[in-house]
């Protein structure tokens, strides 16, 4: 029988070695696996890549990772806000590098990963520094950047429900990135506020099907339980 | 100088949003336009992090922080409305479904090169977020902004001084002074606030300026 349902977020991640590449949903805190990422803060390990829109908020998820030095690069389109301190600090001590993505790239380098493709050419960015030194191409009149996809090691994303096939549906906008992070990553690990029987998913509703995602551990998140409530 | 108030801003770029227009509205002062559009109108807003057909804030105390706009406020979703994952929400602007975003600037040029992203000063940590993809991926794209900085210089120049967020993609500018086409012909002016004279706004902004042949006074 294949259960991809794990015990622990501990034991969720429990494969993450030092220098591993990882791709963290959510934009902003929505969307974000706060406890996957304690358990990946709690199993110490360093010399990280994350993949992340942002670069932290607050004190939780992605901004404790960095806050705990464990970050060496992040790849996001919007780092600086009025409460990504930890990131602020550590780039300006020049302990963390920024490679700046625009938002739709970043979206769209992550699903050509996903989709085995090779680069992409994009309009976005052309003529601007974040195409500085990159090859381009006019097509059909359009001039176009060409970027390379975004591969990652892990993906640590969250999801509203899941089953032990690992098929999700998510929740409102906390979608974001899950799906296409699922897809980019080797290995995805994906915190459900519940597992449920498989065939409880309506097959027509499935947003993730489950070939993308290889563990699924329950957490019952304060969001969770608001919507319980 | 009489001045059109932020919210009078607001107002005139919601009045040029027809019905049935898919709409985002940029971070910070776009937000506004939200608050204008007429009610018997059917206007689609989308928010870039997943979501088509937002409403307004919710009640204090009801909100939902898995329900957010790209400023990562609180909102509601209306009757009708959807969700989707970050690819397909960009694909809506760079594949051109987008009728018009409405964005902030540092700088427009009368050619409609937009700089909206990064100051470019030594130290400053450089952010994009959508800007890039909205820019160039909407119908139309539409700037609101004030005319002059606090020091005065004009925000409408021959050419920007700040990093570029997209080329030739701005078509309107709507201003506390005035309202500007701008693109291949250069900048012309579709109204100016009352008070203020042609040859005036010339002066403020040291820009060439032409009335467009369906100009107004306001």
């Amino acid at each position: 029988m294949i259960d991809k349902a794990v015990a622990s977020a501990e034991a969720a991640v429990a494969e993450i070695q030092d220098g591993a590449s990882v791709m963290i949903g959510g934009f902003g805190t929505a969307g974000m696996p706060d406890q996957l990422i304690d358990a990946l803060i709690a199993r110490g390990v360093g010399d990280l890549t994350i993949i992340n829109n942002n670069a932290g908020n607050g004190e939780a998820g992605v901004a404790a990772l960095i806050r705990e030095g464990r970050v060496k690069k992040i790849i996001c389109s919007f780092p600086r806000q009025s409460d990504s301190h930890h990131f602020d600090a550590a780039y300006r001590a020049g302990k963390i590098e920024l490679e700046l993505v625009a938002q739709g790239n970043l979206a769209a380098r992550i699903q050509a990963a996903g989709a085995g493709l090779g680069a992409i050419f994009t309009p976005t960015g052309y003529g601007t520094l974040l195409a500085e030194g990159k090859e381009t191409r006019e097509i059909n009149g359009v001039h176009h950047v060409l970027e390379y996809p975004i591969h990652a090691n892990f993906a640590l994303i969250k999801a509203h429900k899941g089953d032990r096939w690992g098929n999700l549906v998510y929740r409102k906008t906390a979608r974001n990135f899950g799906p296409i992070m699922a897809m980019a990553a080797r290995t995805t690990i994906a915190q459900v506020g519940e597992i449920v029987e498989l065939g409880a998913l309506d097959p027509e509703v499935v947003v993730t099907p489950g070939i993308f995602v290889q563990r699924v551990v329950q957490i019952a998140s304060a969001t969770n339980h608001a919507l319980a409530a | 100088m009489n001045r059109m108030t932020r919210d009078q801003m607001a107002a005139r770029v919601a009045r040029d949003i027809p019905e049935g227009a898919y709409v985002n509205l940029g971070i910070g002062l776009p937000t506004k336009v939200a608050n204008y559009l007429p009610q018997e109108r059917e206007i689609f807003l989308q928010s870039e992090n997943g979501l088509l057909g937002m409403g307004p804030a919710p009640a204090a105390g009801e909100e939902d922080w898995e329900l957010i706009n790209a400023g990562k406020q609180a909102v509601t979703l209306l009757t009708g409305g959807c969700f989707f994952h970050h690819a397909d929400s960009f694909a809506m602007m760079r594949g051109g479904h987008l009728d018009i975003c409405v964005l902030g600037a540092f700088q427009v040029a009368v050619n409609g090169d937009l700089a909206n992203w990064h100051t470019g000063e030594p130290g400053a940590i450089p952010a994009v977020g959508g800007a890039m993809d909205l820019a160039i991926g909407a119908k139309k794209t539409f700037v609101m902004m004030d005319l002059l900085t606090k020091q005065g210089e004009s925000k409408l120049v021959d050419a920007c001084t700040y990093p570029l967020t997209g080329l030739a993609c701005v078509s309107r500018v709507y201003t506390d002074l005035g309202v500007f086409d701008v693109g291949p012909q250069g900048a012309q002016v579709l109204e100016i606030v009352e008070g203020l004279t042609l040859d005036e706004l010339r002066r403020l902004t040291g820009v060439k300026l032409e009335m467009a042949a369906q100009s107004q006074a306001a």
